[in-house]
């Protein structure tokens, strides 16, 4: 098994993931984080996940299938995701591909926290 | 194989293989040039992203039913004017204008589909050849970039 990729922890029942990397582009690696995140959400009934990207300089379309599939998978269990903490380089990649309409998007995990409802 | 849409001038060319580590230090080594000819960050962002992305479908799509020690070939150029980067693939090619719109509200949720339209969006052209093996990338560096 490869190293985790990810920094996951717990915070009032709400699941926070940061990455390791500041790139999220390498196929194999998306792969890994994808496994990594779905795991967590199939042992949560209801999950609650807040994605902080504060290390975050670069991620390919590839990982925006990933969230895209990590937002259908919580969505089949009635879950909440949350994005926060997004570059605004990167931010305009969502809004290019609209995905800025699909996702829930906070400038600070603070206020990521505050939206996630009980 | 080029055609006059995609051909570029006095390229370097390379082949490339299937690995994150000879992907990322011909990209850096792309940015580098780039950087030292005083292109901005937004300009490098760009570059990086739609390198990636034809890198990514060039490997994960053209080459999809080939082996996969199967190389690519990347050529570019870069000046104080443009930076011009052409992926080719040993694949059967695709026909870019039948691709569905990544951005309709019924595909919003489609984890895939999203490549090519980031390249045109961040690109000042994308043409590929009439196979759909080879894409070239051009990006004109605008006044204040």
């Amino acid at each position: 098994m490869t190293d985790s990729r990810l920094r996951i922890s717990e915070n009032d029942g709400i699941t926070v993931v940061e990455f390791v990397d500041r790139n999220i582009l390498d196929e194999a690696n998306i792969q890994a984080i994808n496994e990594e995140i779905t795991a967590v959400i199939e042992r949560a009934d209801t999950p609650k996940l807040l994605i902080s990207f504060s290390n975050v300089d670069h991620l390919s379309s590839a990982a925006l299938g990933a969230l895209i599939t990590i937002n259908n998978k919580i969505r089949e269990k009635t879950g909440q995701l949350h994005l926060a903490n997004i570059d605004p380089q990167i931010y305009e990649v969502f809004v290019i591909t609209r995905l800025n309409k699909l996702f829930n998007i906070h400038e600070t995990t603070d206020e990521a926290h505050a939206a996630f409802t009980s | 194989m080029s055609d006059s849409q995609t051909h570029i001038k006095d390229a370097t060319a390379i082949e490339l293989v299937y690995d994150r580590k000879q992907i990322n230090m011909l990209i850096d080594h792309i940015l580098d040039q780039a950087e030292s000819q005083g292109y901005s960050s937004s300009a490098l962002f760009a570059i990086r992203l739609a390198i990636e992305e034809a890198i990514t479908n060039a490997f994960e799509h053209g080459h999809e039913k080939l082996d996969p020690s199967t190389p690519i070939r990347v050529e570019y150029a870069v000046t104080k004017y443009a930076v011009e980067v052409a992926i080719e693939d040993q694949g059967p090619g695709f026909s870019p204008s039948t691709l569905p719109d990544p951005t309709l509200q019924e595909n919003l949720s489609k984890p895939s589909g999203r490549g090519v339209m980031l390249m045109q969006a961040y690109m000042t052209d994308v043409h590929f050849n009439n196979t759909g093996n080879r894409v070239k990338l051009r990006y004109i560096r605008p006044n204040d970039a």
